[in-house]
């Protein structure tokens, strides 16, 4: 019978299933940082459990960490200091591999683990963090889990798992050159909202999709969460291949030979039926904005603030109403009118290279209005040094941003990096709840070139207007 | 983890939808290591004003909803991230029950692993649901996990749907890691299998 992707590494993760239980899956590979996983260790210890296959686990420290160099070399927050030194106790304890803020590995856990090959195809993965999605971009199936599975994987290297039902999004055409990853990751998340896919695992086909590059594959697939779906799937082809090839963690010899073989046995096989299909044109997906506190509200950057008459639905109508008291916007404003206070260019998102080579290009000769302050913070110290060699971090700080050190920062404020009460930011991070990135802060969803427009000009920007003029 | 049992008890009404779980527990309370203590952080930044007295206009600060076990709240409950800390924070609090029509994937499974019950209902049943609350006095809900019913004093009667297995840990009170690891001989025969057919997975 023809099987899906999904149904294919579900097959070959079936570990068993005991009568009146879920099936058990086994897990391949296990990521981690240092705020989902304390209270994980602590019941390992109190029940008296080893860890099954230390092997199995990376980790990294991000949430926490200051951007700011002298604030990393003393954490000003005890609190934050505490959990980042159990973090670095635990895994010397039980001899995991944890790159920490010395290491020159350092950086966003989903950043990191594609950066030494960690994630493949076809792997089972986990981390207690719902941005797991993002390593889908290979053809594994990863995805965020709570701290109590955290724990539960590590004593066993199994999950308790329901099978989840397979939604297929398939993305049509071209992508005009001023869209990206993240605008058909809004778009999608537009269309079907955020529990569109609550219950699914999404697999995304279509040319645009296979035109994309790994690292936007990963935007794309990092964002799958965002729809409500357990995870985000890209068939591996052979810009998966040319990405892991030579990677600290890819295999080797003989190896890499027979694990490629398998690889291209991944993809769904023709005729392989999906429970929901949903399509969409490349060609209709113009640069998006988010204008409210949930990712599905969102619009096109050339459009307006819609009120809550627009929508037929009466809980979204009173979404609306709520969102557009807590963002302090009217409806019918327009998109391009609204002015920024704060742009963030990060996050497990949008902070690998080409995001920073695709916002230089646009924040190159601009400069930030005084009234602005717009913060470069790159996914790993990799990304830093690569951006660095290319003269990337000049082209930034000559337009007036600051140039961090690698971490979460301000995608989730835990690490000093945050918005004050009333400020508004375009964010190239994934969510725009509310107080997401400080108590009061308002939040707008934006691509890489889009933000750095935005900085430019204090306001939101239709870049495709920018290239006419 | 402790056993469920069946109750009747104060239902808290939020009629909100995709409450996120940074709403549930913000950021600035995730850097603890420990699982306790999470009840007070609660939907800080809705229940408290600036100078940290509660905000009387939040929902759960109506003196109606005192003592209350049952939380009834809109669509797509907890969405966002997959903090764990957000059912502790439930758990701390005092709830042990969720209605709504619909949960985000992570926080549903994080609920079973803290005693908590999440139970979808029907849009009308919600809104019918949210009517008798909402129009009433500390109305009492009973939740029969055995038979999967709901009743309320105004003559809702509704049965639910539930994973066989998560109805039997739930009742039972089991330990999910414990289960798991009574199956290690088959968890062995497995990783045996896999070594021969993925030997790139364990070159370490």
């Amino acid at each position: 019978m023809a099987k899906t992707m999904y149904e294919k590494i579900w097959d070959a993760h079936f570990v068993h299933q005991e009568e009146g239980q879920a099936p058990l899956m086994y897990v391949d590979r296990h990521l981690m940082h240092e705020v989902t996983s304390p209270q994980a260790f602590e019941g390992l210890k109190i029940a008296n459990r080893p860890i099954r296959n230390n092997h199995s686990i990376l980790a990294t420290l991000d949430h926490c960490v200051p951007t700011k160099l002298a604030d990393r070399l003393n954490l000003p927050d005890p609190i934050g200091a505490k959990q980042v030194q159990t973090m670095m106790d635990n895994c010397k304890e039980h001899g995991l591999t944890l790159y920490d803020m010395k290491s020159k590995n350092n950086g966003i856990i989903h950043v990191v683990v594609p950066e030494h090959g960690f994630v493949h195809p076809g792997m089972t993965t986990v981390c207690g963090d719902s941005h797991t999605a993002t390593h889908g971009a290979f053809g594994a199936l990863a995805f965020g889990i709570g701290t109590s599975e955290v724990e539960h994987v590590m004593a066993t290297q199994c999950l308790p798992q329901l099978k989840s039902k397979t939604m297929l999004v398939k993305v049509n055409g071209e992508l005009s050159k001023f869209s990206t990853a993240k605008d058909i990751a809004l778009a999608v998340i537009g269309k079907i909202g955020t529990a569109g896919g609550n219950g699914y695992v999404i697999e995304y086909v279509g040319e645009a999709i296979e035109a994309l590059s790994m690292q936007g594959r990963m935007t794309l697939c990092n964002m799958a969460i965002e729809s409500g779906a357990r995870a985000g799937l890209v068939a591996p082809d052979q810009k998966t291949i040319d990405f892991l090839e030579g990677k600290e963690f890819a295999p080797k010899g003989d190896h890499w030979d027979r694990a490629v073989n398998y690889w291209k046995s991944l993809p769904s096989d023709d005729g392989a039926e999906f429970n929901s299909v949903i399509e969409f044109r490349a060609e209709d997906i113009a640069p998006q904005v988010t204008w409210g506190t949930s990712p599905e509200q969102v619009v096109a950057v050339d459009q307006y603030v819609p009120a809550p008459s627009d929508f037929n639905n009466e809980g979204k109508a009173i979404a609306c109403k709520s969102a557009l008291d807590y963002m302090g916007l009217e409806a019918g404003t327009k998109m391009t009118d609204i002015e920024v206070d704060f742009v963030f260019l990060g996050s497990c998102t949008n902070s690998r290279i080409e995001d920073f080579r695709a916002a230089a290009a646009v924040a190159k000769g601009t400069k930030v209005p005084s009234r602005v302050t717009a913060i470069a913070v790159p996914g790993s110290y990799l990304v830093k040094e690569q951006a660095e060699q290319e003269g990337l971090d000049k082209i930034f700080t000559d337009a007036g941003w600051e140039w961090r050190e690698p971490g979460c920062s301000m995608c989730l404020a835990m690490n000093g990096d945050q918005l004050r009460p009333g400020e508004r930011c375009a964010s190239t991070s994934n969510r725009n709840f509310e107080g997401r990135q400080g108590k009061g802060g308002r939040t707008h969803l934006v691509s890489p070139a889009m933000a750095a427009a935005t900085a430019g000009a204090g306001r939101f920007v239709d870049i495709r207007q920018l290239e006419n003029s | 983890m402790e056993k469920y049992t069946n109750h009747t008890s104060v239902a808290a009404l939020m009629n909100r939808s995709n409450v996120d779980t940074d709403q549930i527990i913000a950021k600035q309370f995730l850097k603890k290591v420990e699982r306790t203590g999470f009840g007070q952080h609660l939907f800080h930044d809705w229940r408290f004003n600036e100078d940290g007295t509660p905000n009387a206009e939040f929902e759960l600060n109506n003196p109606k909803f005192d003592g209350a076990k049952v939380l009834v709240v809109g669509d797509n409950f907890g969405c966002g991230s997959s903090r764990e800390h957000a059912p502790w924070a439930i758990d701390d609090y005092g709830f042990n029950t969720i209605i709504s029509t619909s949960f985000a994937d992570i926080f549903y499974n994080n609920c079973f692993k803290n005693g908590i019950l999440p139970i979808i209902v029907e849009a009308d049943t919600l809104k019918a649901l949210m009517s008798e609350i909402a129009a009433n006095q500390g109305v009492e809900l009973s939740i029969d996990l055995e038979n999967q019913k709901v009743s309320t004093p105004g003559g809702i009667s509704v049965s639910f749907d539930i994973e066989g297995f998560r109805k039997h840990n739930l009742i039972n009170g089991l330990d999910d890691i414990g289960l798991t690891l009574a199956q290690t001989d088959r968890i062995d025969t497995y990783e045996a299998m896999h070594k021969e057919r993925f030997p790139w997975l364990w070159v370490s």
